[in-house]
């Protein structure tokens, strides 16, 4: 195994420790919007699927590469804007806490 | 490196930052919608980013695919119903997973089939494809039975297990033999098919009410796929987002489990409601209490402390407006109105809180079960709209009753507990509620919808 996939594992783990402590304080209340939120962001595979659709490796790649595309932009794009939907519904009734312990 | 590979490369760090902000302004639901505006904005630098690429010669199918893209992700975002909710996050797994099944599977073919794929490369991919060709299909039945296109109990035959389990198997000695010698195209797209199969037969047996579990799972699994996919091509961003999807989905899963005490494995392998296990106690002989409209009506006008209880009932329904009107209701009186929310309510994590902020519900209002169990001894009424398993006392005293130890909100605790159910069917399990029998336990039968129209309608004539 050379360096580069080494340092791809470190680059793995310490996204998904990043990941782990962030989400486990998200509230129950924005689950939904959290779990359309973290789809929407891992459809960055996108990027992996634009360069197979433009790459011109041939036609089977290409047309792979084109749903691909379809694909994960459909996710980008409806991802985002249900997310934002959902996140919008949600109101509170008193005035927004200021606590210095909602800041940090 | 040339400047553009530095340009590309900062537009990848840029975005891994922002998805990380995004994902951490979830934790203030205040700030979470600017937070996940900033995270589009990271993807959007992603792809502008990666068009500079050098790899890239022709843009015709990447405009046809981004047009195409757009052209049906957009409805998908804009006009889905917030209902319609659980079905449109499993098939948005499954748009994931075919996007990274795809590149893995192009990927190794443009590589001589394999012939010039490198062990660790073929780790990368070989995982890609595993995860991304039973997310595909295992979305997609979950698909099907949240949208009531296959019947949403479990569908299970004789040795299904067993079969499943071979099935994996399998495909996992195919990837080992790969790992050997990764130049065996018919090994890796038996593989592929093998892990298509596979996410059919892991679906289909598990019921409607274990879905929480399994989309969380699901959503796991395509953050995975993501994270090799970036593997395979040496894309750190796709790493990171993967790892970070594949994180939360896995978190998600584990509380559900939780809050249905129970494993994994149980989920996945026990077919819930399959061999219904005989309960301890039988509810023979005991009879309920059925009231009418204008009982709950008189109960609910002029209470001090009402806490609503909605389950998968009140979605089917569509009932939440009708909730709210009603509660708006009880709080001119002078009344205060809470809502518990269990975790496995409904189904997907957080499916209630969705519709009752549709609904205009304020959300301090929506209260997690641990913060709320301590109230219904206050309550004047508990109001339980669809909700079974979730209020089953049975969890807590009978051993014998599949649900036993399963945490369940203590609504037999409030002073009156007034149930809107359709029918005395049991629900989807199978386990029967002896909360309906308890000598403080109204039913109104009837649509949750309707039932709930008429007792406004009462609340109004008497006010």
């Amino acid at each position: 195994m050379h360096g580069a996939n080494l340092l791809e594992i470190y680059v793995f783990v310490l996204a998904g420790f990043v990941g782990f402590f962030t989400i486990t304080r998200v509230p129950a209340l924005l689950h939904t919007p959290l779990m359309s939120a973290t789809n929407a962001i891992s459809a960055i595979s996108l990027v992996g699927s634009l360069v197979l659709a433009g790459a011109d490796r041939g036609l089977l790649a290409t047309v792979l590469g084109f749903i691909a595309v379809t694909s994960a932009t459909i996710n980008v794009v409806g991802g985002f804007i249900i997310t934002d939907r959902m996140l919008k519904m949600f109101k509170r009734a008193g005035p927004p806490r200021t606590a210095a312990g909602e800041k940090r | 490196m040339s400047p553009r590979t530095v340009v590309i490369e900062a537009a990848y760090l840029a975005a891994s930052l922002l998805f990380i902000l995004g994902l951490r302004s979830l934790t203030v639901p205040d700030r979470a919608r600017r937070g996940m505006q900033l995270a589009a904005l990271g993807m959007l630098v992603a792809v502008v980013g990666t068009l500079l690429n050098h790899d890239i010669v022709r843009y015709d199918w990447i405009i046809a695919g981004l047009v195409l893209g757009s052209l049906i992700g957009y409805p998908l975002g804009v006009y889905v119903p917030m209902t319609a909710m659980p079905q449109r996050i499993a098939i948005s797994h499954m748009f994931g997973a075919v996007a990274a099944t795809l590149v893995g599977v192009a990927e190794y073919w443009t590589l001589g089939n394999g012939a010039l794929v490198g062990r660790a490369e073929m780790a990368a991919l070989g995982f890609e494809v595993l995860f991304g060709s039973l997310t595909i299909t295992g979305s997609f039945m979950a698909f099907g039975k949240l949208q009531e296109l296959l019947p949403s109990r479990p569908l299970t035959f004789r040795g299904q297990n067993v079969l499943s389990v071979g099935m994996f198997l399998a495909a996992l000695g195919l990837f080992t033999w790969l790992l050997v010698d990764p130049a065996h195209p018919h090994a890796f797209y038996a593989m592929v098919a093998l892990g298509l199969v596979f996410g059919v037969s892991l679906v289909l047996p598990i019921g409607g009410a274990d879905m929480p579990v399994v989309i969380s799972l699901l959503n796991s699994y395509a953050g995975l796929a993501s994270a090799a996919t970036g593997f395979a091509i040496g894309n750190n961003v796709l790493i990171i987002a993967g790892a970070l999807d594949g994180a939360s989905g896995f978190i998600l899963s584990i509380i559900m489990s939780r809050a249905m005490n129970r494993s994994f494995t149980n989920v996945l392998f026990g077919a819930f409601g399959a061999a219904p296990q005989a309960s301890a106690k039988t509810t023979a002989g005991l009879a309920v209490h059925a009231i009418t409209p204008e009982d709950a009506a008189i109960q609910l006008a002029y209470a001090r402390l009402v806490i609503v209880v909605p389950g998968y009932g009140m979605a089917v329904a569509q009932a939440q407006h009708q909730v709210r009107e009603l509660a708006a209701l009880i709080e001119k009186n002078g009344g205060t109105v809470l809502y518990a929310i269990h975790p496995v309510a409904g189904r997907m994590p957080g499916h209630m809180n969705v519709l009752l902020a549709e609904a205009d519900v304020p959300y301090d209002k929506l209260k997690e079960m641990d913060d709320v169990n301590g109230d219904f001894k206050n309550a004047d009424v508990a109001l339980v709209i669809g909700a079974n398993d979730v209020v089953n006392p049975a969890a807590r005293t009978d051993k014998g009753s599949p649900i036993y130890g399963m945490p369940i909100l203590n609504v037999d605790e409030a002073k009156q507990v007034i149930v809107l159910k359709r029918s005395m069917n049991p629900g989807f399990a199978g386990i029967e509620n002896e909360l309906f029998y308890r000598d403080n336990t109204a039913m109104l039968f009837g649509d949750a919808k309707q039932s709930i129209g008429k007792v406004i309608h009462e609340v109004k004539q008497q006010a």
